[in-house]
């Protein structure tokens, strides 16, 4: 599916971390793994530091701190809000959205929507398109998208395959129309056929979580989980990015009339280095064009892993410079997304810690 | 002992290769260890295993990685 937005623009990047952060070294001991091999990995994965939250930290937390940094700043105004979308795996509650539980506790306004969205490592750019589908509005001048994620409350610690990877984060990302004649190219694809690649299988209605859905099992490769942990195919989502991003980003270059060499940066998800140095070599894009270094920082954090890598790596450059950047998500759906855009003359792109 | 079977040694030292016609299915090697010998094959022969053939059937035995090295430009 493709999409053109015009005159539309990101303003601003604020990414919320927890300040505990957890080091691979550590929990290295908690893998009935050989310590070697798991030395091995963590230099061809990027398994490093992580952050977690605490245990009772949820996404409202996060998003609240992170929203009354922003008005405490002056660099956002609550009356300007005019949209909250949160996209989020892990809210706080089945019922109501996290969205209204964040405009409850900071009092804004009334007149404005609140809407949560459903989706994983694809929902900072399905959030950006929802963003600027709104902004065609003309009573809507500012929409607050927040992608947050607290997925090692639902992770298994004795499980190797996600464990070390995962990194609980939000960011809060401003969008706005832009005065200059600005031109997003989008597009993205779904196949809910292969949706149990990355799942969270009680929990739900479905199969509710019961006593027997904590235990622990024996799940092969000596790792442990149980029914209420987040599981991952790994090796049919490292397939799924090989096969299917790669030809995504290429129709979405031939439909702007860009090329590999036209676009300053490509903007991924992170889900770990040896895969995006992959995905790299398979589209030709040189190395340094595509950071691969969020997960040995902070962790991978779904949806929250393309801003973090804009404000990580590009955090200073983009309050003063425009550039030419391809954001591209896939992830639990499954889902894959991409969009080409100027990002810059940012008022901020920066990264906090929740304490 | 071939570069091939020094590199996967490396990875698994305890496991003998010669004995497997089937690496993955008799449990020496899994999904893990297959990033490890790719990131490994890249570096000692020089070339880039794509994503895309990184798959149970290029990793069965000695043979098959064979196959696929040399379908990469590896000198073997």
């Amino acid at each position: 599916m493709n999409f053109i937005f015009r005159r539309k623009r990101i303003s601003g990047v604020l990414v919320v971390v927890p300040a505990n952060e957890r080091s691979f070294d550590e929990e290295m001991k908690n893998f009935n793994f050989p310590e070697e091999r798991s030395l091995k990995l963590k230099k061809v994965m990027g398994f490093d530091k992580h952050r977690i939250v605490l245990p009772g930290v949820c996404v409202s937390d996060l998003a609240v701190f992170g929203l009354q940094h922003l008005f405490e700043r002056g660099w956002l105004k609550p009356d300007d809000v005019d949209a909250l979308f949160l996209v989020t795996q892990t809210p706080d509650h089945f019922m109501p959205a996290t969205s209204s539980l964040v405009q409850g506790r900071l009092g804004l306004k009334q007149d404005m929507l609140c809407l949560d969205i459903n989706q994983a490592c694809a929902g900072f750019v399905i959030g950006l398109m929802q963003a600027f589908l709104l902004l065609e509005q003309e009573s809507v001048k500012k929409v607050v998208l927040i992608n947050a994620d607290v997925l090692s409350r639902k992770a298994s610690p004795k499980d190797r395959n996600i464990y070390p990877l995962i990194g609980d984060a939000c960011s809060i990302t401003v969008v706005e129309r832009d005065p200059q004649d600005s031109v997003i190219y989008g597009n993205l694809k779904s196949d809910g056929s292969r949706a149990q690649a990355l799942t969270i299988p009680a929990g739900g209605l479905r199969l509710p979580s019961t006593p027997e859905t904590a235990v622990l099992e024996d799940v092969g490769d000596n790792n442990l989980r149980a029914k209420d942990h987040v599981f991952m195919d790994g090796s049919a989502i490292f397939n799924f990015v090989q096969t299917e991003v790669p030809p995504l980003i290429e129709s979405l270059l031939v439909r702007a009339g860009a090329s590999i060499d036209s676009v300053d940066y490509f903007l991924c998800h992170q889900p770990n280095r040896f895969m995006l140095e992959k995905l790299a070599d398979k589209m030709n894009v040189p190395h340094v064009k595509m950071p691969n270094n969020v997960v040995e920082h902070f962790g991978n954090s779904s949806g929250v892993s393309i801003p973090t890598v804009i404000a990580f790596n590009l955090g200073e450059r983009l309050l003063k410079e425009n550039l030419h950047v391809c954001l591209a998500g896939f992830g639990g759906g499954l889902t894959w997304s991409a969009m080409l855009l100027d990002l810059g003359n940012l008022n901020f792109n920066t990264i906090i810690e929740y304490k | 002992m071939s570069d091939l079977i020094r590199t996967l040694k490396a990875i698994r030292p305890e496991a003998d290769f010669s004995e497997s016609s089937n690496f993955i299915e008799e449990g020496l090697l899994d999904s893990f260890d297959l990033i490890l010998l790719v990131s490994a094959l890249d570096k000692n022969f020089g070339i880039s295993i794509q994503g895309t053939d990184i798959v149970p059937e290029n990793f069965r035995n000695v043979q098959t990685i064979e196959a696929l090295l040399r379908k990469k430009g590896a000198r073997l």
